[in-house]
């Protein structure tokens, strides 16, 4: 005889009900919207695929897409093996630990739109300490409301300094979960630093670097509002990356489908990179 | 072969960690390092490794003082309690690794290493990488590491220990003969007093970073020098009391007393400590010569495989009754047990071993 106990959905159910209100419906917001036209006054026209059709041609699409995949892929070459780094010079024990570890995850504790109103003052030409150090004591003309490669290099600056952090402290974790053995069998062969490196303590932290370069990559490419506070995505367009444009199409302009359109296209985006990634990684998993 | 140190000791922040030790391993037999957990056998063996520097003394290999050498320099191999094998490369990589790092020829390197896999039966496994191997295979890609290294000498840091138990026995038997007659020195740290004896060869006890007697092992096994080398080499741990000799009765306690006879009969009348392996206490039989009944009150039982042992109390001390078969007592019954009095050690109080046996 089978009994079937319905009582599992009960428990079921809060998980259900909390994702259905965190994404579920949030999403399928945007999925309608993403399909229709609306000129406001809540009247709404049937679009189909139109906006998608649109967006796929639209070149300045294109431009937000390709200047946020330049500015995630510069910010992973630089924070992965920079935060490598930063964590294999780190002390292992004694008094300076905790020091080095607070240090490290200062950055990290500052809220996002202090960051940018930060470094905004900060490379000021005039008046900010950077600004008025490149300009009047080195000579170099440094202003990042005119030069679109100066905006550049501060935003790509401040987020190093803002999360390379997070990748030396997860590479911190992961060096000192290595048991000391190892490091005293790789005395007895008398191996080289750069084969302890490269054959312990790389194979060892390979689980949490996957884990650093996903979260450093779903939140660079998701990245917003330190580079709208500092630049505004400018000078011109040149550091309006995706999800700056994407503000600007859905509250600039009011156009609600394309942005919607847009936003869904953003999210496959990422899910897709990140999925591929973490697949590809773990697929001949080895610990 | 031979690996010696002279009065070789090591300090942590001040604190004497292991203390003056001398000792003279040889090739041909394995040389068993006994202790508790905390008695210094790790420390003693990174020491003679060159992982840790020591504090005072010498170390020399085949009369050669390797004392400022760097483990690579001095030629060893150490095998860890936990499989430590490169978790990126294969088996074959792995136990290669020592002989690409001296730079040796490939075909060179090929040889040995299938010599050594064939000898731990590893041939299958050489292309596998260690998160694919058992826990034993794993070890033993680790043990077919150091003997292809043939280096001068092996040390083995309780290489066992996390090892089930049909593997561990299974090993622990092929041992002695995977090193038999390739000339390094081999120490092997171990904290059970049964591996010590079924590895036979020599023994160094050690106690609180104390090496506290060297030799046979069968032999210091039979004459401990002194207390803490008893305690160190028996399992239960051995039963210790105070016992006053007057003429040739020895009492412990109230109301039971032996006759001596031969050596312990000629020691000085006054205060001794006795002590008794817990084999040597039986649970059954009947007062004789060399039979003294102990009324002791059972506190705990146990039965560990065909063995039971019995923890009671006797006067002011705890003792244990260890004897193979099924024996039952009920908790808290007064129960005779039967001491032989043939197979005591006397120690002074200082805890020297004044005489021993024949009650």
């Amino acid at each position: 005889m089978k009994t079937e106990n319905q009582k599992a959905w009960f428990f079921v159910l809060p998980v259900l009900l909390l994702v259905a209100f965190n994404a579920l419906i949030p999403m399928m917001t945007v999925v309608n919207y993403s399909v229709q036209e609306t000129f406001g006054n809540n009247v709404f026209f049937w679009q189909g695929l139109d906006w998608f059709q649109q967006l796929m041609r639209s070149e300045r699409f294109h431009a937000a897409l390709g200047r946020q995949f330049l500015f995630t892929g510069i910010i992973l070459a630089i924070e992965i093996p920079l935060g490598v780094i930063i964590a294999l010079a780190m002390p292992r024990k004694g008094f300076w630990v905790p020091v080095c570890l607070v240090t490290m995850a200062l950055p990290m504790l500052i809220p996002w739109n202090v960051v940018g109103a930060m470094w905004n003052i900060f490379t000021l030409p005039d008046i900010g300490l950077l600004g008025y150090f490149m300009n009047h004591v080195l000579g170099i003309s440094y202003n990042m409301t005119q030069s679109p490669f100066a905006a550049w290099v501060t935003i790509i600056v401040m987020d190093v300094w803002h999360w390379t952090s997070l990748v030396v402290l997860l590479s911190y974790a992961g060096l000192v979960s290595i048991p000391e053995a190892y490091y005293q069998a790789a005395k007895i062969d008398g191996a080289s630093s750069w084969s302890v490196f490269r054959f312990i303590q790389l194979p060892k932290m390979k689980q949490v670097l996957t884990i650093a370069i996903l979260l450093r990559f779903m939140d660079s490419f998701n990245i917003y509002t330190e580079p709208f506070v500092l630049t505004g995505g400018g000078p011109g367009n040149s550091t309006t990356l995706l999800s700056i444009d994407l503000v600007k199409i859905a509250l600039g302009q009011f156009d609600l489908g394309p942005a919607a359109a847009m936003s869904l296209i953003y999210f496959a985006i990422t899910l897709l990179v990140s999925w591929l990634f973490y697949t590809l990684m773990t697929r001949n998993d080895t610990r | 072969m031979t690996l010696e140190l002279h009065d070789v000791s090591k300090q942590v922040a001040s604190v004497t960690h292991i203390k003056p030790t001398t000792l003279s391993l040889k090739a041909g037999h394995f040389n068993v390092l006994l202790g508790e957990t905390g008695a210094g056998k790790t420390s003693l063996i990174k020491m003679m490794a060159g992982l840790d520097p020591i504090a005072s003394g010498q170390i020399s290999i085949n009369g050669t003082d390797v004392t400022k050498l760097s483990p690579q320099q001095r030629n060893v191999s150490l095998v860890h309690q936990f499989f430590v094998n490169y978790p990126h490369m294969t088996v074959f990589e792995n136990i290669a690794s020592p002989l690409k790092v001296a730079g040796m020829a490939k075909s060179e390197i090929a040889d040995r290493v299938h010599d050594a896999a064939k000898i731990l039966q590893l041939v299958p496994m050489l292309d596998r990488r260690p998160h694919e191997l058992s826990g034993g295979q794993q070890q033993r890609t680790a043990l077919a590491r150091a003997i292809a290294k043939e280096s001068s000498a092996v040390f083995l840091d309780e290489p066992l220990a996390n090892l089930d138990y049909k593997l561990r026995e299974e090993l622990r038997e092929q041992l002695p003969e995977l090193f038999a007659g390739r000339g390094a020195v081999v120490v092997y740290a171990t904290s059970e007093p049964e591996e010590a004896l079924l590895l036979s060869g020599h023994t160094a006890l050690m106690n609180d970073g104390r090496v506290t007697q060297f030799g046979p092992t069968a032999e210091i096994y039979r004459n401990p020098a002194n207390l803490d080398s008893a305690r160190v080499f028996s399992d239960p741990p051995i039963n210790t009391a105070t016992v006053t000799k007057t003429g040739k009765t020895v009492r412990i306690g109230e109301g039971v007393k032996w006759t001596l006879s031969g050596e312990p009969a000629g020691l000085a009348d006054g205060d001794y400590i006795v002590g008794v392996r817990p084999i040597h206490v039986h649970p059954a039989g009947k007062a004789g010569k060399t039979r003294v009944a102990l009324p002791g009150t059972v506190q705990v039982t146990e039965l560990s495989g065909s063995d039971s042992s019995a923890h009671f109390r006797f006067g002011d001390e705890s003792w244990v009754s260890l004897a193979s078969g099924v024996h039952s007592f009920d908790i808290g019954e007064v129960h005779t047990f039967y001491l032989d009095t043939s197979n005591c050690f006397y120690f002074t109080q200082d805890g020297v071993l004044a005489a021993k046996g024949a009650g």
